[in-house]
């Protein structure tokens, strides 16, 4: 067993009291790498509370910079912040929770050629990205490597998640084949989005990350759970491995990655 | 008690309050291997009243409990 300080056992002792958690599973998140795509709405709650959490190796991707725009709902920015880098401004209040983490930060756009090089160090990774092209390319990634990832989005007041574990449970090609056209879906900053959801959805993301490293629970796999904050009414949808799937099924079509055109978007 | 325990491991904590006190025991226990025994010393009050029966909850086994003289409590805990 670790040695665990007695400055850590103050910290984590909330965790150390859960009996599905204990000392074994703060060790477990100690040892822990978890990859953030994005350090917006949902990358910003994610890496706050991972950091909180102990979760030993964080890495965080985002090629941004702070906009005072972003400052309504991505909390790990503040208003001196506006200009410098999110992966910057994010490992600051990171570090400043929990100064015996290692971040690791990226500052550069997630594309078919570097992405599987990035995320194969780490044993789950979070999608806080506001675009579907990115996100498709997480989900192909993270199949091809093999690593657990947990899927996110918000749109107004509508928040979905659900967690893929590669080979075990539904990709989110299973279920959205492909993105759609750069047209048709409004980009959020035309759209716009009620900042706290990405609260409620990002801590969503960071829970089903610590379930995952401690083995606490079940998690969301094989399951879209979709919110409507307007009426607080959530909903699970079961989802089904499919076998006809281009990605994880029998005789997949989509064999490496390619870049698809963005429609950028700021959530 | 008529027969005699081993301990295989002991924690003072005597002057820890709650809930640090069951992160301690919960600390020793995890490094003991199952049917192992902790003996632990409480502060009378809420720790002797809380701390064994957390444990308990987490599936140990409270082998005995004594007051000393001091007024703090022996513990002695198998693990599961
Ligand atoms: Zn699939």
């Amino acid at each position: 067993m670790r040695d665990f300080s007695l400055e850590q056992l103050e910290r984590y002792s909330r965790h150390i009291l859960l009996q599905d958690v204990g000392v074994e599973g703060q060790e477990k998140l100690l040892d822990a790498k978890v990859l953030v795509v994005g350090a917006g709405g949902l990358g910003c709650p994610v890496a706050l509370y991972l950091a909180a959490a102990g979760v030993g190796t964080i890495g965080i991707v985002d090629n941004d910079t702070v906009e005072i725009s972003n400052l309504q709902r991505q909390i790990a920015h503040f208003t001196k912040d506006i200009d410098v880098p999110k992966v910057e401004s994010a490992k600051e209040k990171m570090l400043a929770i929990n100064p015996e983490l290692e971040i690791r930060t990226y500052q550069l756009m997630l594309v078919a050629d570097n992405i599987r090089d990035i995320i194969r160090d780490y044993d789950f990774v979070i999608d806080g990205t506001d675009n579907f092209p990115t996100k498709f390319l997480v989900n192909d990634a993270c199949v091809m490597e093999k690593i657990p990832f947990s899927h996110g989005g918000i749109l107004r007041f509508d928040g979905q998640t659900m967690t893929v574990v590669p080979g075990e449970s539904s990709c989110y090609r299973c279920t959205f084949r492909s993105p759609p056209p750069p047209d048709a879906v409004p980009t959020c900053s035309q759209a716009g989005v009620l900042g706290a959801i990405a609260g409620m959805l990002g801590t969503i993301q960071a829970t089903e990350a610590l379930k995952f490293i401690t083995g606490a629970g079940s998690l969301l796999t094989d399951t879209l759970l979709s919110f409507d904050a307007k009426t607080m009414n959530f909903r699970k949808v079961q989802l089904k491995k499919q076998d006809n799937c281009p990605l994880c099924g029998q005789s997949p079509t989509i064999t490496e990655l390619v870049d698809a055109e963005q429609a950028v978007c700021s959530l | 008690m008529a027969k005699t325990v081993v301990v295989d491991a002991e924690k003072n904590c005597r002057g820890v309050g709650c809930p640090l006190n069951m992160v301690y025991a919960k600390v020793e226990l995890a490094k003991l291997k199952s049917g192992q025994v902790l003996e632990i010393v409480l502060d009378d009050g809420p720790p002797i009243n809380n701390v064994p029966g957390s444990v308990q909850k987490e599936g140990h086994e409270v082998l005995d409990k004594k007051q000393l003289e001091d007024g703090s409590w022996q513990v002695l805990i198998r693990k599961a």
